[in-house]
C-alpha cells in the first residue's frame, strides 16, 4: 500500500506540473528576448477552447494540440502587433491579452460546455512502465508529458549551445547593441513571442483535452499566472523551471494525500492549500539567492520597448 | 419654442408614466448569477428555474439575467442597475450578494428582492435556500450499502457551515446502514477549479475511496470517477445538477436543486400583492431538492428502500439530523428524541461520527 501511495503521488505530481512547465518554458524564451508577455492566462484559455473544439469535432486529440498551438500563436501575434510593432507598453498589452483571452474563450466555448470528451489513453513505454515506484510516473504518461521533457532539454540547448540562442539572449540583454551589429531585433522578438504563444496554447490544450477532458469557462484557473511567476522565481533557468513546477505540483498533491488519508492531523486545510505556493517560492528563492546569478540570468532589457532607429 | 418643447416632453413623460402604471405589460424579473450559466452546477440550476418560470408565466413576466457577477462591490452596482432598469422583482443567487442586496433594497422600496442562501431579510427582501442535506443523506445511504472499501471521498470547497452540513448528512446516511463506513474530506479551497477538483478526486480514489462526491461547481469529480470506474470500481454522486452525462456508468445518483416551482409561486404572490415576506428553506417535501435519477447499477431493493426513505423525509418522519447526533470527539450535540434545529444546522462547525478527517479549524 505504501509503495502504491508514493507511486500515485509521483504520477499525479508529474501530471500537475506538466502544463506549468510547457507554458513557463515558452514564457522563458519570450522573456530571454527581452519581452514580458503577461498574456499567458488568456492565451492558455483560448488554446484550451480551440484544442477542445477541434478534438471534439475530429475525434483526434493530436489535431487538438495543433489547434491549441495555432490559437496560441494567433493570440501572441496580437500581442506582438501591439507591443512590438506599435510599441505599446508590454505590461499593459499583456494584461489586456489575458483579460481578452479569458473572455474570448468563454464566448467561443459556449456551445462546447455541454460536451464531454473521452479521456485519452496514456502512452506506455514497454517494460519500463512496470518499474515499481517510478514506472507509471515516468513511462505511462500522456504524450505531452514526454514532450515537456524534450522541451526542457531543447530550450536549454537552444539558449546556451546554439548561435541563434546566443543572438536571442543578446537581443534580450541589449537590443541596441544587437541592432547595431545587424540583427533584426523586432523580428527575433516576434519569433520568441510566437514561440511563447505556441507553448501557452499547447499548455491550454493539455488542460482541456488530456488533464480534465472538458471545456468550462475559467478552467485554466490561474495556471497561466503561476507559470509566469515560476519563470521569475526560477531566475530564467529551464532546469529550475522544471524543479519549481514539480515542486508546486508535488506539494499540491501531497497535501491532498494528507487530507485524504483519513488520519486526523490538525493542520488547517487553508494552510495546506497555501503550501504549494509558499514552498515553491521559498525553495526557488533559496536556490537562486545569489544576487550575481540573478543579475546574470535576468534579461537586462526585459519589458522595455525597442525603437529600431533610436 | 423652448417652452413648447418642454411641455411636449412633460406630456410625453406623463403618457409614458401612465402606461407603465396601468401595468398591462409584463413585469420585468431580473436574476443575478455568480458564475457562467454553463451546462451544470449551481447557476445552471437557477437558470433552469428561471426558464421554467418564464414558460409557465408567459405574458405576465419577462426575465433577464446577468451572469458571472463577482461577489462584492461590483455586485451592488449591477443590482442597482437592474433595479433602475425597471425590474420589479430581482433574485440574487449567491451568498456574497447578501449585503449589496440589502443595501440596494432600501433605496428601491417598490422593488421586491430575493436573496438565496443568506440570512438578512427586510420589508422588500425575502430569503430562500434549499435543504440539500436531505438528498445528501440518501446519497450516503446508497454509498453505505454499495461501498466495498467502506470509504467515501468528499471533495469540498470551503469549510463553511453549508458545506459541512452536507458532509455530515452524507456521513450519517452512510453510517446508518454501514457501521464501518468512513468519509474522507479534501478541501480544495475553491468553488471552481476543475484541475484541482480532479486531482482531489483521484487522490481519494488512490487512497481507497470507492464512493466519490463533491461540493464544488464543476463536473470534474464525476468525470474522474468515470475514468477510474473500470479499474477501481469507483462510483460517484453528483451535486447541484444531474451529471450522468459526464459519468454514464459511474454516477449512481446525486442531489439536484430545483428552483422553478419556487420562482413561479413566489412571483405569483408578489404579482397578486399577497406577498408578505419570504423565508423559505425548502427541501424534498417542497420539491426544491430532488434525488438525481438512480442508475440501474443501484440494486432494485435498495432503490425501493431509498424511495421509502425519501417518502419519510417528505412526511418529516425521518430527519437526517435526528438525535442522537454525536460529533467526532464523542460529544452529544443533539439528544435522542429531538431533531437538530435549523439555526444549529446553519452554524455547524464540527464533523459528526463517521467522518474520518480532522475538522479544519480556522
Amino acid at each position: 500500500m505504501g509503495l502504491n501511495f508514493i507511486s500515485s503521488i509521483l504520477f499525479a505530481t508529474v501530471v500537475a506540473g506538466t502544463p506549468l512547465i510547457i507554458v513557463a518554458l515558452g514564457e522563458l524564451v519570450t522573456e530571454k528576448a527581452g519581452v514580458l508577455n503577461l498574456g499567458a492566462e488568456g492565451t492558455m484559455s483560448v488554446g484550451a477552447v480551440a484544442a477542445f473544439a477541434v478534438a471534439h469535432h475530429t475525434g483526434n486529440p493530436f489535431l487538438g494540440i495543433l489547434a491549441g498551438m495555432g490559437a496560441g500563436i494567433l493570440m501572441s501575434l496580437l500581442f506582438g502587433i501591439s507591443a512590438l510593432t506599435l510599441m505599446a507598453n508590454q505590461v499593459a498589452s499583456g494584461l489586456a491579452l489575458s483579460i481578452f483571452g479569458v473572455g474570448l474563450s468563454a464566448f467561443i466555448g459556449k456551445p462546447y460546455e455541454s460536451v464531454a470528451l473521452a479521456s485519452v489513453e496514456p502512452i506506455r513505454i514497454p517494460l519500463l512502465h512496470k518499474i515499481p515506484l517510478f514506472g507509471p510516473a515516468l513511462f505511462e504518461q500522456q504524450g505531452l508529458v514526454y514532450f515537456s521533457w524534450v522541451l526542457i532539454v531543447a530550450v536549454a540547448w537552444f539558449l546556451y549551445r546554439t548561435k541563434a540562442g546566443l543572438v536571442l539572449r543578446a537581443v534580450g540583454e541589449s537590443p541596441v547593441s544587437a541592432h547595431s551589429i545587424g540583427y533584426g531585433v523586432v523580428r527575433i522578438r516576434y519569433q520568441a513571442v510566437l514561440f511563447g504563444g505556441a507553448m501557452a496554447g499547447i499548455g491550454g490544450a493539455f488542460m482541456s483535452v488530456f488533464y480534465t477532458p472538458m471545456w468550462v469557462e475559467g478552467m485554466v484557473a490561474g495556471r497561466g499566472w503561476i507559470a509566469l511567476s515560476l519563470v521569475v522565481f526560477a531566475t530564467w533557468r529551464p532546469a529550475r523551471v522544471m524543479i519549481g513546477a514539480y515542486l508546486f505540483g508535488g506539494c499540491m498533491i501531497a497535501q491532498m494525500f494528507v487530507q485524504g488519508s483519513g488520519v486526523r492531523i490538525n493542520i488547517p486545510a487553508q494552510f495546506l492549500s497555501a503550501m504549494p505556493y509558499a514552498a515553491t517560492v521559498l525553495v526557488l528563492v533559496l536556490i537562486s539567492r545569489n544576487r550575481g546569478t540573478i543579475r546574470l540570468n535576468s534579461p537586462a532589457s526585459l519589458g522595455q520597448t525597442f525603437l529600431p532607429d533610436a | 419654442m423652448k417652452t413648447r418643447n418642454l411641455a411636449l416632453a412633460t406630456l410625453a413623460g406623463a403618457v409614458l408614466c401612465s402606461t407603465a402604471l396601468t401595468a398591462a405589460e409584463p413585469v420585468k424579473v431580473g436574476f443575478i448569477y455568480v458564475s457562467p450559466v454553463g451546462d451544470a452546477g449551481w447557476t445552471y440550476q437557477h437558470d433552469l428555474g428561471r426558464k421554467q418560470m418564464e414558460a409557465a408565466m408567459k405574458g405576465a413576466v419577462t426575465t433577464k439575467f446577468i451572469e458571472n457577477v463577482p461577489e462584492g462591490a461590483d455586485a451592488e452596482r449591477i443590482i442597482r442597475q437592474m433595479a433602475q432598469d425597471g425590474n420589479q422583482i430581482i433574485f440574487t443567487t449567491s451568498f456574497g450578494y447578501m449585503n449589496p442586496t440589502e443595501k440596494v433594497s432600501k433605496t428601491f422600496p417598490n422593488v421586491t428582492f430575493f436573496h438565496a442562501t443568506g440570512y438578512k431579510s427586510g420589508a422588500n427582501m425575502g430569503i430562500y435556500n434549499a435543504r440539500f442535506y436531505e438528498g445528501r443523506y440518501l446519497n450516503g445511504v446508497i454509498a453505505g450499502k454499495m461501498s466495498k472499501t467502506n470509504v467515501a471521498g468528499y471533495v469540498a470547497a470551503f469549510p463553511i457551515p453549508e458545506v459541512v452540513m452536507g458532509i455530515n448528512a452524507f456521513a450519517r446516511g452512510m453510517k446508518s446502514v454501514n457501521p464501518k463506513a468512513e468519509v474522507r474530506v479534501i478541501w480544495v479551497n475553491s468553488w471552481f477549479d476543475p484541475g484541482k477538483e480532479r486531482e482531489a478526486a483521484m487522490t481519494l480514489i488512490a487512497q481507497g475511496a470507492d464512493m466519490i462526491t463533491h461540493h464544488t461547481d464543476s463536473t470534474a469529480v464525476v468525470q474522474a470517477a468515470e475514468e477510474k470506474h473500470k479499474e477501481k470500481g469507483t462510483w460517484a454522486f453528483s451535486y447541484h445538477s444531474d451529471m450522468s452525462k459526464y459519468g454514464p456508468t459511474a454516477q449512481l445518483s446525486g442531489t439536484t436543486h430545483v428552483w422553478g416551482e419556487f420562482y413561479i409561486r413566489t412571483i405569483k404572490e408578489v404579482l397578486d400583492k399577497k406577498w408578505k415576506g419570504t423565508n423559505v428553506w425548502g427541501g424534498m417535501k417542497e420539491g426544491m431538492i430532488q434525488l438525481a435519477p438512480m442508475s440501474k447499477s443501484v440494486p432494485a431493493d435498495l432503490q425501493k428502500q431509498i424511495v421509502k426513505l425519501e417518502g419519510e423525509i417528505k412526511t418529516g418522519k425521518l430527519h437526517p439530523f435526528a438525535g442522537p447526533v454525536v460529533d467526532q470527539a464523542g460529544k452529544e450535540r443533539v439528544a435522542k428524541g429531538t431533531n437538530m434545529s435549523d439555526s444549529d444546522m446553519n452554524s455547524m462547525n464540527y464533523y459528526v461520527q463517521g467522518v474520518a478527517s480532522a475538522f479544519p479549524k480556522n
